[in-house]
């Protein structure tokens, strides 16, 4: 092992431009995917906040008796989906309505409005299938006269982020491929470079495993720092368009082991991947 | 049957140049020295890879060792290897290494614990001669000290057969006396050896055994050098 390490850290020292020029090209496949995956990232963190203010709001029946308000603010505020419940008075809505649209203030007047019950939904319970279930299940209760949500923005904020998590699936399986031929076909080249100790490895009866190891290391080697190089810019990215764009946020210290981790196994399957074809061809003679 | 090394009814055809090595059965006991020889494309080569298993004959069996090329699998190749050493002309150094650590390569590379290592190629080295330039690079010694190196890494694993690929053929009159010598000195310890060449002067002044190829085929095995004369 120790001894196919040194090999392996051998091949930097004696080819450092092609070394250098592998894990770059494997950073910066990396880096787009890095980026990619902040946008997402940023995407998500701002439709979590937008989907916060999702919400159902089911207007009660003229003349619904205070007991029966509590009883309904307990049962729906029982709903494993329903993070929170509230009560909007007539008055309130008045009020609020009032405040919210202060020019046309004179048009409103407490009979018009009805008194409402305000719900707010819990994380995962906020996709257009889950809301309208518990709007049909508000429903069903006489003293509630209409239940109102916002459809059409619940299922477009829902179809926004489907599509920002299936792009990110799809352009993070390109930029995977494109690492791991790229990894390939830096191993084919050590592996040309090196044909003659291989050749002398063969000859002398090293093991086809022990002849693997080096490039092996080698290729998770550069996964590895190629990961971290791509992290590194990624983060200069990240502090660039925070400084001059907005405010925006970065990945969590496990979304960056995360992201080093995958490259070292891109390195680690794009070696293997070019190993066992690159080295038939160089022991053909020997 | 004896002999650690046997072919019977053995012939090699390669795809686009054609036989090679057509019919040939011989066997070579514990500790002999034999020549092999025979004109340039005579199947020298071929024979030497058909015994380091480096290519399977097209019929015939090869056994080397225990080893039988009707059953051998390719992960047994390693093993075979390492009870094999083998030389060729052109040396086939580690040019960016010393010559020290051409020799350790062979050891570490088949497992070697890391500390037998080092005295082991102290050893090595003062065999064939060159204990004093066990820090020299390849490029720094002569044909024939190269020559030597290229030895040593064949005996690391202590093998029971040396097969020499025409390992004199670069070298001048007094190097190759010097690596016959040499080779004559690991025999004397045991180890059978193998050594093609064209030179036909080195078998009749040894008056050893020798093996003539022509074309592919054996047409000679003994020790009557006599024959050789009428050759030159
Ligand atoms: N790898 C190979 N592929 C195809 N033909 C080969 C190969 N090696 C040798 N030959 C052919 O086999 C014949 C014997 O070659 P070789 O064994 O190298 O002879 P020698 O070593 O006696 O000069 C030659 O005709 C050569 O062209
Ligand atoms: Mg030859």
């Amino acid at each position: 092992m120790s001894l196919a390490l040194r090999e392996a850290l051998l091949a930097f020292r004696r080819a450092p431009l092609m070394s250098a020029l592998g894990i770059t090209t494997i950073a910066f496949s990396l880096f787009a995917f890095g980026l990619f995956g902040l946008v997402a990232l940023n995407i998500r963190a701002a439709l979590l906040e937008v989907e916060d203010r999702v919400e159902v709001r089911a207007f009660l029946a003229d003349g619904t008796s205070e007991d029966a308000i509590a009883a309904l603010l307990g049962d729906i505020g029982a709903f494993p989906e329903v993070r929170e419940v509230g009560y909007v008075s007539p008055d309130s809505a008045l009020a609020r309505s009032r405040e919210e649209l202060a020019e046309f203030s004179d048009v409103f007047d407490a009979s018009v409005l009805p008194g409402s019950i305000e719900i707010r939904l819990r994380e995962g319970s906020r996709d257009p299938v889950t809301v309208q279930a518990v709007s049909d299940r508000i429903a069903t209760y006489p003293a509630v006269d209409d239940v109102r949500f916002g459809r059409e923005w619940v299922e477009k904020l829902y179809r926004i982020r489907t599509v920002a998590v299936y792009a990110g699936i799809g352009l993070g399986i390109v930029f995977a491929l494109v690492a791991v031929i790229i990894i390939g076909s830096t191993i084919r080249m050590a592996i040309l470079a090196r044909a003659r100790e291989i050749e002398i490895m063969r000859l002398v009866g090293a093991t086809d495993g022990f002849v693997r190891l080096p490039f092996l290391i080698e290729g998770t080697i550069k996964g590895t720092l190629g990961g971290l190089l791509a992290v590194a810019m990624t983060w200069l990215a990240h502090g660039l368009i925070t400084r001059t764009l907005f405010e925006s946020v970065f990945f969590s210290p496990m979304q960056v082991a995360a992201g080093v981790a995958a490259g070292a196994a891109l390195g680690f399957v794009g070696s293997l991947m070019s190993v066992g074809r690159h080295l038939r061809a160089v022991w053909r003679d020997a | 049957m004896s002999g650690v090394l046997r072919l019977d009814a053995v012939t090699k055809e390669y795809p686009r140049t054609g036989v090679a090595v057509r019919d040939v059965t011989f066997a070579i006991e514990k500790g002999e020295f034999v020549f092999l020889t025979g004109p340039s494309g005579s199947g020298k080569s071929t024979l030497l890879k058909l015994l380091s298993f480096a290519e399977r004959p097209t019929s015939g069996e090869v056994k080397v060792s225990g080893f039988s090329s009707t059953s051998l699998r390719s992960a047994d190749i390693p093993q075979l290897r390492r009870r094999l050493g083998i030389v060729f002309q052109d040396f086939r150094l580690l040019t960016d290494r010393t010559v020290e650590a051409n020799v350790a390569f062979a050891l570490e590379v088949t497992g070697t614990p890391a500390n037998a290592i080092g005295p082991k190629v102290g050893r090595l080295l003062t065999q064939v001669g060159l204990a004093s330039k066990a820090t020299a690079m390849p490029h720094e010694l002569s044909g024939g000290e190269q020559q030597r190196v290229a030895i040593a890494r064949a005996l690391a694993n202590d093998p029971f057969l040396l097969l020499a690929d025409e390992p004199t053929g670069n070298l001048d009159e007094r190097a190759t006396r010097g690596i016959v010598q040499l080779l004559r000195e690991i025999n004397a310890l045991g180890t059978a050896v193998l050594m093609a060449t064209h030179d036909l002067s080195l078998i009749m002044r040894s008056g050893y055994r020798y093996l003539e190829l022509e074309r592919g085929v054996l047409l000679y095995d003994g020790t009557d050098a006599s024959r050789l004369a009428r050759h030159q």
